[in-house]
């Protein structure tokens, strides 16, 4: 492994067309994910998490479309490919983990199958191997008799096991990067610990980095190395996951924080951000955060921040840039 | 915490059958059980000869809630707590057992004797998305409560109502011409407590009214209904699967699994001391966001199919202190020696402590 980031992102923009305009679900983001790491992404409804993932698996519904910017896998860029060379990528380099383990299984196949197709389409292996490492995989994700649950069919799983049928999809063909999409927001907390801790301890095992989209921090904070935070479209903060959780510098990573009921202390009041995220054809001009942000200053209402750096972190906030001059 | 009388005083109270006496607990919840007939239709149990089949939702569950007190139901997926949130606003009728609204049961709530008694209990739904007509505007949703109680007859003060109720929830007056589609979840969540509002009830149901909200509004909805709760003096039964929302909101708190509740005790000594291991195993699996790296049980297993539910303790397939007396035997709720309560036989024969 060289220096050189596993996945970058650099100035994507995703659009929708639609009738009344164009909507700019992500614009202009920017980061960055090294082999082996686990980096969050967290956001509310809309914020654009999901398409940020959906767009590093080519897998953006049309009529939405990258306008700009680039996305490079170990320096060679992958938005561009053709559909029959996207889909090579995705499940052998980049494999994908969904919130709901029911759609991304096919009912009419047992597990099996699945397995075996996924692993014989990305890796040289014949059909015995196949199954062996299909069982070996069921097993490694902790599903109990995997040589018989192997013939079975996705209706046949609990909610739980089929995440995990999910997650040994996504691995099958020994990928570098998984990305998943609120894997245990369909799951109950028990079954969520599960999920989490059998990602993250299969994804050490082989090397594989993690780009790890949810809207619980409480997830992110037991997972991540490093988190994203969306807002509207855009990163508000990037950083390490301690800094970011302990010492927010955006504004709305403060108030998120603060809303978050904890299980410490007994506060009486939640900390909370008035009004809500502004809709994608209403997003205002500046900071997107400006009308909800108790620091609003001018400059906040009419130019846009960049990313600047703030402590240990990246924030895009003017408040960051006063300090740094001052 | 309300708790207002003396327990001692409480079996004195239920003698005297008055109604309106206000020391004795607001809701009254007696070995309550409900059963679903989920078999097959008629004819494929003969054809098929399939058995019927019966799915106990809830077995013999007994708590009462206090006035102006927040009784928190927690669970995962299953475990009967939104099936208990409806009997007890009497969407369905108990299989045995009977429910008490201050002092009265609501076997009798249909029709139109128990009209005065479904008043003052309302209810908050979980998905805004559902619970509000998306043909109705804004004014006819909150209105229709004070319609179907005849509080308000006349249209220009049933409107300065609706209106009045949107402002205490923190939206506009103008937002009564409005149809549900023109708002967001946490402003329909919004609605929905104007609605239950409307009616002026006492004690309100709120089956988890923020799991389809994000943080932010979440946190928002939380403030306000805590807010409405100490202007109006509410009685909440607060369901969530959310151990973290459960600690912020309530002053007691019952743990349900497959049906029955396994501890009930006041927050603070569920949060600190849970006592039932799998209370202990809920608290466990809460990702720690404080990061303070605290060494985590792994949680084994899932929640067993409560059509084949497990034999003894429910909980025993999954519990790291279950002996062959679990496996048999149900345990019965007891008190440990702190005033809680829990079902559990290794806490009863102290082979594991009470005390975190």
């Amino acid at each position: 492994m060289s220096d050189r980031p596993l996945l970058e992102v650099r100035h994507l923009r995703v659009e929708f067309p639609s009738r009344r305009g164009t909507l700019v679900a992500i614009d202009d983001v920017s980061l960055a994910i090294e082999p082996g790491e686990v980096l969050g992404v967290v956001g509310e409804s809309g914020a654009g998490k999901s398409v940020t993932g959906a767009a590093i698996i080519g897998l953006i519904e049309p009529p939405g479309r990258i306008a700009a910017g680039e996305i490079l896998l170990d320096g060679r860029r992958i938005d561009n490919l053709p559909p029959e060379a996207m889909r090579q990528v995705r499940g052998r380099e980049i494999g994908a983990v969904f919130q709901d383990p029911l759609t991304s299984l096919n009912p009419l196949y047992t597990v099996g199958r699945q397995l075996e197709e996924t692993i014989r389409a990305h890796l040289p292996l014949d059909a015995q191997a196949a199954r062996a490492r299909a069982i070996e995989l069921l097993e490694s994700t902790g599903i109990p008799a995997a040589a018989d649950r192997i013939n079975h069919y996705p209706h046949q799983f609990s909610g739980g096991m089929r995440q995990r049928v999910v997650i040994a999809l996504a691995l099958a063909a020994q990928p570098r990067l998984v990305v998943a999409d609120e894997p245990t927001t369909a799951l109950d907390v028990s079954i969520q610990a599960q999920i989490i801790s059998l990602l993250k301890r299969l994804c050490r095992e082989q090397g594989t980095a993690v780009m790890l989209v949810t809207h619980d921090m409480g997830v992110i904070a037991e997972t991540a190395d490093r988190v994203a935070v969306m807002y509207a479209g855009r990163i508000a903060e990037i950083g390490p996951v301690a800094d970011v959780i302990h010492r927010p510098r955006h504004p709305y990573t403060v108030g998120l924080m603060g809303s978050i009921p904890s299980m410490d202390g007994g506060q009486e009041q939640l900390a909370q951000i008035d009004g809500a995220m502004p809709r994608l054809n209403a997003i205002p001009r500046g900071c997107a955060f400006n009308p909800r942000c108790p620091q609003a200053i001018d400059r906040c209402r009419t130019d846009r921040p960049e990313l600047i750096k703030a402590g240990a972190s990246m924030a895009a906030c003017w408040l960051h840039e006063q300090q740094v001059s001052a | 915490m309300s708790a207002t009388v003396p327990q001692a005083q409480a079996p004195r109270e239920r003698e005297i059958d008055s109604p309106t006496n206000a020391s004795r607990p607001l809701v009254e919840v007696d070995h309550v059980s409900k059963v679903f007939d989920v078999s097959a239709p008629w004819l494929n149990r003969v054809i098929e000869r399939k058995p019927r089949q019966l799915l106990q939702a809830v077995r013999q569950v007994s708590f009462n809630i206090a006035r102006g007190e927040t009784l928190a139901l927690v669970g995962e997926s299953g475990c009967g707590k939104s099936t208990v949130a409806r009997l007890l606003v009497g969407l369905y009728r108990p299989s045995s057992g009977r429910v008490l609204f201050d002092g009265h049961d609501l076997a009798n709530i249909q029709g139109d004797s128990g009209l005065a008694l479904r008043r003052r209990m309302q209810m908050i739904f979980q998905d805004p998305y559902a619970s509000l007509n998306p043909r109705w505007r804004v004014s006819r949703i909150i209105g229709e409560p004070l319609q179907v109680h005849r509080l308000i007859e006349d249209p220009q003060a049933m409107r300065a109502r609706a209106e009045a109720l949107l402002t205490q929830v923190g939206l506009s007056a103008t937002d009564a011409d409005k149809f549900p589609h023109q708002f967001s979840g946490g402003q329909r969540q919004r609605i929905s407590i104007a609605r239950a509002l409307a009616s002026e009830p006492e004690f309100l149901v709120c089956d988890e009214p923020t799991s389809a909200l994000d943080v932010s509004v979440q946190a928002q909805v939380l403030n306000l209904m805590r807010a409405l709760q100490k202007t109006r003096k509410l009685t909440y039964l607060f369901i969530s699967h959310n151990l973290a929302v459960v600690h912020h909101v309530s002053d007691r708190v019952g743990v349900m699994y497959l049906g029955s509740i396994v501890e009930l005790a006041p927050k603070a000594r569920v949060f600190s001391a849970p006592a039932h291991p799998y209370t202990r195993m809920l608290l466990d699996a809460i990702p720690d966001i404080s990061m303070s790296g605290r060494a985590r049980t792994p949680v084994g297993g899932e929640v067993p199919n409560p059509l084949n539910p497990p034999t003894g303790c429910a909980f025993h397939p999954r519990c790291p202190h279950a002996t062959p007396r679990c496996r048999s035997e149900t345990p019965l709720l007891r008190d440990p020696g702190d005033g809680s309560l829990v079902a559990c036989h290794a806490v009863e024969e102290n082979r594991i402590s009470v005390v975190a």
